[in-house]
Parts: C-alpha cells; structure tokens; sequence
C-alpha cells in the first residue's frame, strides 16, 4: 500500500521543519518533499495533514505492561492499542512482569508476542538483577541478544552500590545504557506521598525529596567512575533536577526522563485521599514541579515518559495507604505535554525531540524522517480540543487523575512500519 | 440551628458552631450519665456498628456505653472478627455491614482516609474513631470539652502538646480544635516526631518542653509507643522520661492553675511521672468521664437530634 501524507507541517528536531508531503512504500518513507508529491493511483491512501504536525513516532521508553503475570492489569496487545492512540510508535515495557524479564525467554515471549498482537514496536528493558532481587547480574550478553535495549530493576531501585557499579561496568560492556529507579528504600520507607504539610495535615507517612536525590547523586557518581551511560527514570525533585545538571555541566554521561504527571501535578492533587494521584515516587511541591519543568525547557531532562502504570480500579479502591502506585499515562501524555508548548516553556520542536528523537538517541534506535527510514510517524492534531474520559481508555488500566480535564492535542494517525495504527474518527 | 452534617470524619470539616452545639448538647447530656438510672430512650430502634480495626479499650467502651445509654442497638466488632482476615476489602466489608441497614457506622481504623472512604460511598452515617495518624474527633471534642467545664472557656488558653507529634491523631485535631476555638496551640516533642508542616495547622512549636509549658493553661501529654525506638525515633526510654517526660520539676515552669491532660492509655512514669499523674492537676479522668457525654452528643445529633432537645 502506498500512503501519501499530504501538506502537514514536518518537524524532524535538527533536521527539517516546513510544509511538506511524505510518500510511504513499502513500510518506508519513500520521498520526503516540499513540492506537493505527484504520487497517484488506486492503491494510494491519502492522508489530509494540512493544518496538522507529522512528526517522526513518539517513544515511551518506560511503560509496564503487566505480561506476563497480570494480564487482568494490562496486555502486551491492549497496552500497544493505549499506545498507538497516545501517538506512540514505540514503547519500552519495564521488566518488572512474572516472571521477570532477566532472562531470553521472557524476552522473546515479550517480542514475539507484540509481533503477533501489539502493531507498534515494542522494545524491552531487561532486568539488572536477577529476579529484581538486587543480587545478581542478569545476562546482559543474552537480554541484549534477545532484544532488550535498556536495563533497570524499575521498580525497585538497585540498593547495593557495588552491584550497581558492577552492573554500569557490565552494561557498558555490551553498549546497553542502564536506566536507574532512584529512591533510598531506608529513607523512603512507609512513606504513601509527598513528606511535607499536606502528608501532616492528612496524617499520612511522608517520602522526602532525599530519598529520591540520594540515589541519583550516588548512580552520578557510579557513571562517572564506570563511563557507562546512565538514564534516571521519573525524575520528580528540584534537587535531583540540580544534581543532573551539573553532572551533564560536568561532562559525565548521564540522561533523564521525566513523566506528564510530575510537571502537571503537586502534592495538593493527594487531597482527599484521592488514590488516582498515588505513585512513586510521589507527586511533591510546586517548587519541585517548577524545577521540572525547567529542566525539562533547558534540557536537563531529555525525555518525558509517562511510566504508564495501569492497575485494576479495585486495587486504586482501598485505603490510601495499600493502594497501589501508579498511573495510566499512555493515551494522556500527548496533550499535557503539549500544554508545555502552549505554556511558553518549551518550543514544539523542542518538545518533539523529548517524546521521539531524545529516547531514540538514548536506547540506539533509528527514527527519522528520511527517505529510506522505517515509516514510523505520528501526525498530530494541535487543535482538538476535548475532555479525558478514562472509560473510554484503549488501556485496561482506567486509573488517572486526568480524568474530567479539558485538554487540547490528540494523535490523529499514528503510522508504524508503514502500518496506519491509529486514526481518529 | 440543626445539625445537618451525616458524618463525623475530623475536626477539619465541622465549624465552630456545629463544635458548640456539640459541646452545649453533651452537657445535658452528662447529667443522664449521674442519674441512677442512666438511660434515656432517644436512640430506640436506632442500630450502631462499632467497626474496630485497631485495638481499643477507652473510645470503643466510650462508644458502646453512650449508645447504649441512649437506648440504641450496638453492635461490635473487630478486625480479627471481620471478613478483612479473609481478604475482603475494606468497602466490600462495609457494604456488607451497610446491607444490614444499620444507622450509624462508628469506624477505627489503622489507615488515615478509611472513615471518609465509607462516608462517601455509604448511605449510614459514619464517626471516626480515629483513622491511623490523622484524625481522632471525638477525642478533640471530649478534651474541649474538658478544657470549657474546667475553665469556662477556650478562647485565649495556651494549650501545650508534647511528645510524639508525628504519629499522634489526637495532637492533630485537637491542634485544629482547639485552634478553630480561639486557644493558641504549641507543640513540642523530640525533633524526630515533629512532623513537617504542622505549623499549617495554625500552631507553633516550641524548642523544647519547658519552653512550651512555660505560661500554658492546659498541657496535654501523648502517648510514646516503646516501638518507635526501634525505628530510631528516640534514644532510650531512660533519656525520653528525663528530657521529653512531665515532672513535678518542669511543671515549675507553669501557671498556677495548670491542667494535665492524656489521650489514654498512659506509660506511667515514662511520659508522665506517676506524681503527675495522680496530682492535683491531673484531668485525665475527667476526660474519660466526659468522652461518654460528648460520644452521646455526637450519636445524639448525627442521628437526627437538635440541640438543646429535651433529653428525657
């Protein structure tokens, strides 16, 4: 089939932004160009994008997708439809399934299955240690053979620092970055939100910003003695906003992400119990979101990622303190961040680099528009504007607390391998 | 005025003149508890579910003897006893409850937010009976109330409270209610077990006991469980009765007419020297006389009562 997308503004960070019309054959970009595309013909679909942004596919480079082990959570297949509708032609699906993904065998099954079922690409993340345990090296030789691109015990974060230098050596052995999970569980410990007046005023135990920076100053250190890449996941603090950028100032290679929730949302979202804002680390201070976000305007942080955490509503419908963490990010990340570019922090190119060419260039995996490059692309519709109706989620996972918010920017046709994935109506 | 509220979850919600009607209704109705016969038929045909996930001796008693000097039909039950062993969630168990046709749901629970998650969703009404670290009303309102009928009145009291700041409901809504009444609330405990941002609920903290004592009305000394240590909240319990404990010494510090107050129950000699304790100014079981008033006050009206109403 041959796809023609037609007078949509192109934006490749770095390499191309104008009015221009992609033809797509045979899974790939055939021709990129800026004199209207004299393609023709029966089997040609059209794609009307004039008024609209075709940029190359969104990543998420940290989603859980629950299989194996808890499919009643999310499917690899339900979890790459979230995807498609949020605009992402690529997700990483964390490792912490049942059994974990520290071995080949989980891994191909992962592949294998998003092959059948998911039409997006799907790129694991294998676990550092052998079963999250934080004890020994997984087979970073036979995880990276298989497929994975990343390695991380997310979830957890890797307590032991000798295994933690260990694992950076190892890694950066194979070329594979290591994506760190930074909290201090000692110091985290019992804590269901934020420490600070609102945890007090509610009565419940407090995680401090510490607990979170101590461990990304330790895993700085760690690169800077190893040389292998790291990547912070979810960055939620000013303080660990600081500690990246003067480990970047100072040469050292060390990337981050951050998720839509922590640069929407403060600590104030927990009132009233509500279970949807619960995650970790836990939403803080409007100091901190301030701090975000500008490391996110100065590219401190590279990446925004959503951590999409899906969880059955039961498991959010319990006391605060036993509900689980966590967030369903895939199909709202587009129009919240968006709103970065409405806010005058970021540009749009900008913000294109961190949700497609930032987590490309981390994890070494191609994604450009050019003529001869997979056709994978999102083309974006800056205008919709509407309400988050987490019912009508693609996700199995319904838990957020963006539901009810009136938004602006949607996916309007989500292309992977030349593959139309998503259209909206 | 009518008492239009359905539950009773913290000190937060309730307005100074629904915390008044309350105080004024248990007046009348600590006068039934002195009678002979100490019943009236106020609550006849009414169910009440006292739903206990923590242990409690003092508030579940309190509860079950104001219910049942109003006449209604109390039921008990606790945590081991329910379906919570059985892995029921928590509002699948009330909903449970709740199709008993019950009236009012009198919930404990080891978890802050679990009285105000049934309140939303059932049709009884629901009292907090304390909700892990963050709110303990009934408590708040029998210790004002204890405060009004020994000095008259709250407004412009000094209120200390000391010791364990961090896990303490009670100091959290009497920091709230005291405050909403008028008295100016400081708090002191060691720096471990101040929490951060108490100060938002209108409060100041002093930098150490003697400062807080030091021209105070009412010192109110919480309980210090023996655990905390274990988690390093305090040294030993050698060095918290010397620095953190009331004595007859620190009282030096007081007015004349100073009042000692605890939530219950007492680690006699630790926080509090037995002297203390037993002394003169020592209200602690005054407290525990008036929760049984000021619980069938709060039964009373979250039931549907007005104040004031002629309780014979």
């Amino acid at each position: 089939m041959l796809i023609l997308i037609k007078g949509g503004r192109v934006i490749d960070p770095g390499r191309l932004d104008g009015i221009n019309d992609i033809l797509i054959k045979d899974g790939k970009i055939a021709e990129i160009s800026s004199e209207g595309s004299t393609a023709f013909g029966s089997e040609l679909k059209v794609i009307e994008a004039a008024g609209k942004i075709v940029t190359p596919g969104l990543i998420d480079m940290h989603v859980h997708l629950r299989e194996p082990g808890q499919e009643y959570k999310e499917t690899i297949k339900t979890g790459c439809a979230a995807a498609a509708r949020g605009g992402f032609t690529a997700i990483c699906p964390m490792p912490n399934t049942n059994p974990v993904n520290d071995n080949r065998q989980v891994t191909e099954y992962i592949i294998d299955k998003a092959a059948r079922e998911g039409r997006i690409h799907v790129y694991p993340v294998g676990a550092i240690s052998k079963g999250l345990k934080g004890k020994a090296l997984s087979e970073y030789g036979e995880l990276k053979d298989a497929g994975v691109v990343a390695l991380s015990d997310d979830g957890l974060p890797v307590m032991n620092s000798m295994l933690m230098r260990r694992a950076m050596e190892y890694a950066g052995g194979f070329g594979i970055p290591i994506i760190s999970h930074c909290e201090d569980l000692d110091l985290a410990a019992g804590g269901a939100m934020n420490e600070g007046d609102v945890a007090t005023c509610m009565g419940l135990p407090g995680i401090p910003n510490a607990s979170e920076s101590i461990i990304v100053m330790r895993d700085i250190a760690i690169c800077e003695l190893t040389g292998t890449s790291l990547h912070i996941a979810h960055v939620s603090t000013k303080e660990s906003v600081h500690a990246i950028r003067y480990a970047k100032a100072r040469g050292i290679p060390v990337t981050a992400e951050t998720a839509p929730h922590y640069f929407t949302l403060t600590h104030d979202a927990v009132e009233n119990y509500n279970t949807s804002a619960k995650m970790n680390p836990p939403l803080r201070t409007e100091a901190d979101r301030e701090a975000v976000r500008q490391g996110l305007a100065d590219g401190t942080i590279d990446v925004i990622a959503t951590d999409h955490a899906p969880h059955a509503l039961y498991e959010k419908d319990v006391e605060f303190e036993l509900a689980a963490n966590g967030v369903a990010g895939l199909e709202t990340s587009l129009p919240l961040s968006l709103q970065l570019v409405e806010d005058g922090l970021l540009s749009l190119t900008d913000l294109i680099d961190r949700m497609s060419k930032a987590p490309a260039r981390i994890l070494g995996i191609e994604n450009s528009l050019k003529a001869g490059a997979p056709a994978d692309i999102t083309i974006i519709d800056l205008k919709k504007a509407y309400i988050i109706n987490a019912s009508n989620f693609l996700s199995l996972g319904k838990n957020t607390p963006f539901d009810g918010m009136h938004v602006k920017g949607a996916a309007a046709v989500t292309i992977v391998g030349g593959e139309i994935v998503w259209e909206a109506v | 005025m009518e008492f239009n509220r359905k539950d009773i979850l913290d000190m937060e919600s309730l307005s100074v003149d629904e915390i008044n009607m309350i105080l004024d209704t248990a007046v009348s109705m600590k006068e039934i508890s002195e009678r002979s016969i100490k019943k009236v038929p106020t609550l006849r045909g009414k169910t009440i579910i006292l739903f206990f996930y923590e242990p409690s001796t003092r508030t579940r008693t309190s509860f079950d003897i104001a219910a049942k000097r109003l006449s209604a039909d109390s039921i008990s039950l606790t945590g081991s006893s329910s379906s919570i062993v059985k892995g029921e969630t928590l509002i699948d168990t009330a909903r449970n409850l709740e199709a008993m046709k019950p009236d009012i749901i009198i919930l404990r629970h080891a978890f802050a937010g679990a009285p105000h998650m049934l309140a939303e969703r059932l049709n009884s009404a629901v009292i907090n009976a304390g909700d892990g670290m963050h709110a303990h009303p009934t408590q708040s309102l029998l210790d004002l109330f204890t405060v009004r009928e020994k000095k008259g009145f709250i407004k412009g009291l000094r209120i200390a409270i000391i010791g364990d700041i961090s896990h303490s409901r009670v100091a959290r809504s009497n920091c709230i209610g005291f405050t909403k009444l008028g008295a100016d609330v400081v708090l002191s405990g060691p720096p471990t077990m101040v929490p951060k941002g108490i100060e938002s609920l209108g409060v100041s903290v002093a930098k150490n006991i003697e400062d807080a004592i030091c021209g105070a009305d009412v010192v109110m000394m919480l309980r210090i469980q023996k655990e905390r240590q274990k988690s390093f909240f305090f040294s030993t319990e050698r060095e918290y009765s010397k620095v953190f404990g009331l004595t007859r010494e620190k009282l030096k510090n007081g007015k004349s007419d100073i009042l000692i107050m605890h939530p219950g129950p007492v680690n006699r000699g630790l926080e509090l020297a037995s002297d203390v304790m037993d002394g003169d100014y020592s209200i602690i079981l005054d407290q525990v006389t008036n929760g049984v008033a000021v619980r069938m006050a709060v039964l009373y009206l979250v039931a549907g009562g007005v104040a004031h109403a002629d309780t014979d």
